[in-house]
C-alpha cells in the first residue's frame, strides 16, 4: 500500500502530540492500577460506611481483581476506543486534510489502513499498561496472578476495545461528522453488550471475549477461539466495508 | 523512470460534472499546452473549483474524460498525483505540525528520503520564504504563511503540473503580489493551471486566459490575442462633479451614436465608452460632449484591458461577479 509507511509515521507523530497517546496511556494505567485497588479496599469502604448495621461482605480475592480490571476496561476502555476513533476519518475529511494527503500519490487503503493501525496500536499499547498495571497490583494486595493468564486477557481486552474502535471507525468514514461517529460507537458499545447477553449469539460478538479471558487470567482452562475469529472478522469486515466506501467518495 | 513531457499538459473533453439538478460543468474542452501559465477565469460558480477538483481526482465527472501530464485522470490515480502539484483556494493543514514537518511528509509520500528530501525541503522553504518560520507550528502562521506553505506543498516535488485553486484570494495586497511573483517564478519549470475571478491577477502573470462561465467554456486563447478579438477600443470621460443633469443627457446622446457600443458608469462617477469605430468616435465624441454641456476633469482612450473581454462575454464586471 503506497504511502502506508509514512503515514503510519505521521499519525503516531500526532497522537504524541496532541497528547492522545499520552493521556489514553495515563488512563489505561490508572484503570489497571485502580481495579485491583477497588477490589481490595471497597469492601473495607462498605463496611466502615455501613457502621454497625453489619452487611457480610466476603473477604476479597485476586479474583475480584480480575473481574474488576475486565468491566472497566470493557466501561473506560470502550468508551476511549470510541473517542480515538470517532474523528479519525470525519474530522480529516470536514477540515480538509484528507483532500490534502489524497491528491498526493498515497492509496486510499494506505489512508485509512494507518489509521485503523494507529488506533490498534495505540489501544494496545494502552491496554497493555493496563494489564501490567493490574498484575503488578494485584500481586501486591492479593497473591501473584498468572503472567501469562494476564498477558492473555491483556490480548483479548485489547482485540474487543478495537472491535469498538473499528464499528466507530467505519461510521466516521461514513459520515463527515465524528459526533455521528461517536453515537453509532456508542450504540455499538450498548448494542452489542446487550446482544451478548444471549446465549447462542454471545460467543460470537466482543464481550464474548471476557468469559475466556477471565479464565485465562485465572489460570482456568479457556478455549477462546470462536470470539477471538467472530472479533477479528467483525474489525476486518469494518475495514473493507469502510474502505469500498471511502474508495468512492469525492472529498 | 523517465517520463516525457506531453504538449498539452491538461486536455478535458466533453468534461461534465452534475451535482443533483445541478450542472457545475457543461462539456469542457480545454487544452492547456506545457510550460505556460493558464489562468482559468470566472466569476464564483463559474465551474472553476469544479475543474480543478475533477482534474485533481477529488471528484469524479459525470461525463467526459480528462489527462493531466498526458495520464488519464481516474485511470492511474497514484501516477498521475505523482505528476501534478495542488493547492487549495482555502489549504487546511495540521495544525499540531510544524512547517518542515509537512513538507517532509508530502516529500516522502512523493518518495524522496534522506538528504534529498532535506535538501529539497530547504529549498523549498526558502523559495516561499518560511525559512525562518520553519519549525513553528503551522497553527500558529498566518494566513498568508499557510498560503506560501501551501505553495511550498505543492511544489516540492517539483510536479509537471501545478494546479492552483484561488490561491491568492484571502491575502493582502503585499502577500497577493508576493504569491504571484513566486508563481511567475514557476513559469517554464512546470506548467501552472491558476483559477481565479480577480483579472488583473490573471494580467500580471498569465500566457493564456480560459473564460468559464455557467460550467462553459467561453473562450481560451492568449492574453493578447483574446484582447485584440474581443476588447473594443474604449474611451473614458472623466466630467467634474455635480453636472448630473448634463452627465445623463450626455449619456443618452452616446448612448444614441452608432459607432458607440455600450456606456457603462465608473464607481468614481466616470464614464467607459466602448465603441465600434474608434475613428468615427475620435471625430465625434468630443462633439458630444459639449453638445450636451459637459465640463471634463479628463478625456483617454484607455488601453483595453481584460476586463472589458469579460464584460464582452461574460456580460457582468468582476465586482459583480465576485459578489
Amino acid at each position: 500500500m503506497s504511502g502506508f509507511a509514512v503515514l503510519v509515521r505521521k499519525e503516531l507523530l500526532e497522537a504524541s502530540r496532541t497528547l492522545r497517546l499520552q493521556v489514553v496511556a495515563g488512563l489505561f494505567t490508572i484503570v489497571g492500577i485502580g481495579s485491583p485497588l477497588l477490589a481490595r479496599y471497597t469492601p473495607e469502604l462498605v463496611e466502615a460506611l455501613a457502621g454497625d448495621i453489619g452487611i457480610p461482605i466476603p473477604t476479597p480475592t485476586a479474583t475480584d481483581a480480575v473481574d474488576q480490571l475486565l468491566k472497566n476496561l470493557a466501561q473506560f476502555g470502550g468508551l476511549a476506543a470510541i473517542l480515538l476513533a470517532m474523528g479519525s476519518v470525519a474530522t480529516e475529511k470536514e477540515r480538509g486534510t484528507a483532500a490534502l494527503i489524497l491528491t498526493k500519490p498515497v492509496e486510499r487503503a494506505a489512508f485509512l489502513g494507518a489509521k485503523l493501525a494507529t488506533l490498534a496500536a495505540t489501544l494496545g499499547l494502552a491496554t497493555a499498561l493496563a494489564t501490567a498495571g493490574g498484575w503488578l497490583y494485584t500481586a501486591i494486595l492479593f497473591e501473584p496472578p498468572s503472567a501469562a493468564g494476564y498477558a492473555a486477557l491483556g490480548v483479548l481486552a485489547w482485540l474487543s476495545l478495537v472491535a469498538y474502535a473499528a464499528v466507530t471507525f467505519l461510521a466516521s468514514t461514513l459520515t463527515r461528522s465524528a459526533l455521528a461517529a461517536a453515537a453509532v460507537g456508542f450504540g455499538a458499545l450498548v448494542g452489542l453488550g446487550i446482544a451478548s447477553a444471549f446465549p447462542t449469539i454471545g460467543e460470537y460478538l466482543p464481550p464474548g471475549l471476557n468469559a475466556p479471558a477471565r479464565a485465562l487470567a485465572l489460570g482456568e482452562g479457556a478455549d477462546p477461539l470462536v470470539p477471538v475469529v467472530a472479533t477479528i472478522v467483525l474489525v476486518a469486515l469494518c475495514g473493507l466495508a469502510a474502505w469500498a466506501s471511502f474508495r468512492r467518495q469525492e472529498l | 523512470m523517465t517520463v516525457s513531457a506531453p504538449a498539452e499538459a491538461v486536455a478535458t473533453s466533453g468534461l461534465t460534472k452534475h451535482y443533483g439538478p445541478i450542472v457545475a460543468l457543461d462539456g469542457l474542452d480545454l487544452s492547456v499546452p506545457a510550460g505556460v501559465v493558464f489562468g482559468l477565469l470566472g466569476p464564483n460558480g463559474a465551474g472553476k473549483t469544479t475543474t480543478i477538483r475533477l482534474l485533481t481526482g477529488l471528484a469524479r465527472p459525470t461525463a467526459g474524460r480528462a489527462t493531466v501530464a498526458g495520464i488519464a485522470v481516474g485511470v492511474d490515480g497514484a501516477g498521475l498525483r505523482r505528476r501534478i502539484g495542488w493547492l487549495d483556494q482555502d489549504p487546511r493543514f495540521y495544525g499540531w505540525m510544524r512547517g518542515r514537518e509537512l513538507l517532509e511528509l508530502v516529500g516522502r509520500l512523493h518518495g524522496m528520503d534522506g538528504s534529498d528530501l532535506r535538501r529539497r525541503v530547504g529549498e523549498t522553504l526558502g523559495l516561499v520564504g518560511l525559512a525562518a518560520a520553519a519549525e513553528r507550528r503551522i497553527g500558529g502562521y498566518s494566513g498568508g504563511m499557510r498560503q506560501r506553505l501551501g505553495i511550498g506543498q505543492a511544489v516540492v516535488h517539483r510536479p509537471d503540473v501545478l494546479i492552483l485553486d484561488e490561491p491568492v484570494s484571502s491575502l493582502d495586497p503585499e502577500g497577493r503580489r508576493d504569491l504571484l511573483a513566486l508563481v511567475a517564478d514557476l513559469r517554464g519549470a512546470s506548467t501552472v493551471l491558476f483559477s481565479t475571478h480577480v483579472l488583473a491577477d490573471v494580467e500580471r502573470i498569465c500566457d493564456r486566459v480560459g473564460i468559464l462561465d455557467h460550467g462553459r467554456l467561453v473562450t481560451e486563447g492568449p492574453l493578447a490575442a483574446l484582447l485584440d478579438a474581443y476588447a473594443l477600443p474604449v474611451y473614458r470621460l472623466d466630467p467634474e462633479p455635480g453636472q448630473t443633469a448634463a452627465v445623463e443627457r450626455l449619456v443618452a446622446a452616446l448612448r444614441g451614436a452608432p459607432w458607440v457600443v455600450e456606456v457603462t458608469a465608473e464607481p468614481g462617477g466616470g464614464l467607459r465608452v466602448a465603441v465600434a469605430d474608434p475613428a468615427a468616435a475620435a471625430r465625434e465624441i468630443l462633439g458630444l460632449v459639449v453638445g450636451a454641456g459637459v465640463a471634463l476633469a479628463a478625456y483617454e482612450r484607455a488601453r483595453p484591458t481584460l476586463e472589458d473581454v469579460f464584460l464582452r462575454l461574460v456580460g457582468r464586471r468582476t465586482g459583480e461577479a465576485a459578489a
